[in-house]
């Protein structure tokens, strides 16, 4: 790879060198921002036994949830996972492992991850069964728990638009979590809708600057919507 | 009387202030949006990334990189700003959102709650509502008083898993608004109709009827 290209031309290329037992992080929100190909190949792959951390799990047939199809999946690391039915199944059966964890703790455990930072202390979950064999202590008077970030072999990514030095920016909601996953993957590997000129992107409107970006890739998106809810006037037409 | 959801939601809507940056959870709360009064402006954030969440969109603005903390399909108000997660749980671990509604299972006169697991049945996750609890200024439950079978949501002690510790405020259910203080519930108004010695009856927590207790006004 030359300089700075970090575009990469299959899907192959984009996720060589992912194994067994790795821990993947993985941006998106619900359906939302998610890497689709890059999930795809990674079920195409086979590869078994990965943590997988995000916030959601995808649906039965969808996002994540195909990785769940070949359990192909030990160990989820997220805030929400009730979409999803054979997410429940695997759970209860013991095939999969699930820590459960807050959603701005999670964003958190993935920003400290790719800033260095091996943990923080925070409100959340104080006092609850996410705070139990947690370290604790009080500041100004208040109780806060320990915890520890969060960092990947990979980090699979959805962005909008990127250029070959991986500068990446997101569009609208889809962006959630892929920012602060992009920081935390030892090898972070890009989805995009499109390729842009270096320079056609403006300094100050780049979400992700690419030092934090090892692969591009070009992919097409379902961009599947969960829940389709219009306003009433235009339903009543 | 008990009150409906949409009442509910209603009364509801007259805790927002005017300025106010307002979180509203999945369910009742999130139909409290529809109320908001005509004389004071408000911003609505959304924790997947949004301030200042608009109606849902039309046919031809449906977007399917537009959407609310809920997964439903949404547009952005005037004025909106569009951030990541860490930014998003920034402004609400960071206490700048000024109001929190949410639903739960159980609330206890300590102000504890219970809102995301029940063991062996419903294991969901808690999404954000552990970093809502723990973020915002001001923290309003709504629920109904009682559950299906009868047996009251306002104890003594929750008996489910906790998502956050002496962090309620203000309840408000199809029966009645308490506030959460001082270890129990404080009768401040009844539905249009129920009796003080009704809410008594259901309320299984310790609770304080001060003096003439108003109906809600709507």
């Amino acid at each position: 790879m030359a300089g700075f290209n970090k575009v990469v031309d299959s899907y192959e290329a984009a996720m060589a060198g992912l194994q067994d037992n790795m821990t993947v992080i993985a941006g998106g929100f619900g359906l939302c921002g998610i890497p689709e190909g890059l999930i795809a190949q990674i079920k195409k792959m086979n590869t078994q036994g990965l943590t997988v951390v995000s916030n959601n799990c995808g649906i039965d047939g969808f996002g994540l949830g195909l990785l769940l199809e070949e359990k192909q999946i030990k160990k989820m690391v997220s805030s929400y996972v009730g979409e999803n039915a054979l997410f429940e199944q695997q759970l209860l059966n013991g095939e999969l492992e699930v820590e459960l964890t807050p959603q701005g703790t999670l964003a958190e455990k993935m920003r400290a991850g790719g800033a260095g930072i091996p943990a923080f202390y925070t409100a959340t979950g104080f006092g609850t069964p996410v705070g139990d064999g947690k370290e604790s202590r009080k500041f100004n008077g208040r109780d806060y728990i320990l915890e520890e970030s969060i960092t990947g072999d990979f980090a699979i990514i959805k962005a909008y638009k990127a250029d070959r030095y991986g500068n990446c920016i997101y569009r609208h909601t889809a962006q959630n979590f892929n920012p602060m996953a992009a920081t935390a993957g030892k090898i972070t590997v890009v989805e995009v809708e499109e390729i842009v000129e270096p320079g056609e992107l403006s300094p100050s409107e780049i979400h992700t600057p690419g030092i934090y970006v090892d692969r591009i890739i070009v992919g097409s998106f379902e961009k599947r919507i969960e829940r389709k809810i219009l306003s009433a006037t235009s339903s009543n037409q | 009387m008990s009150l409906s959801r949409e009442q509910i939601a209603m009364r509801v809507a007259q805790e927002f202030g005017d300025g106010h940056y307002i979180n509203l959870g999945i369910g009742i709360p999130t139909l409290a949006a529809n109320y908001v009064a005509d004389d004071i402006e408000v911003m609505l954030q959304s924790e997947n990334g949004l301030l200042g969440m608009g109606p849902y969109p039309t046919e031809e603005q449906v977007d399917a990189d537009m959407i609310n903390a809920g997964k439903e399909t949404v547009t952005a108000a005037i004025g909106a700003s569009i951030f990541d997660s860490a930014e998003s749980f920034a402004m609400i671990r960071g206490g700048h959102v000024d109001l929190t509604v949410l639903g739960a299972f159980e609330v206890d006169c300590y102000g504890n709650i219970a809102s995301w697991m029940i063991p062996n049945k419903l294991i969901k996750g808690m999404g954000g509502a552990m970093d809502l609890v723990a973020g915002a200024q001001n923290i309003i439950v709504t629920m109904t008083h009682a559950d299906k079978h009868g047996h009251s949501k306002l104890l003594e002690q929750c008996t489910l898993p906790l998502t956050g510790v002496n962090c309620i405020n203000k309840i408000i259910t199809d029966l009645a608004v308490l506030e959460v203080k001082d270890g129990a519930f404080h009768l401040v108004e009844r539905a249009p109709g129920v009796s003080v010695d009704e809410i008594r009856t259901k309320t299984a927590g310790k609770l304080v009827v001060a003096g003439n207790i108003p109906e809600m006004m709507f």
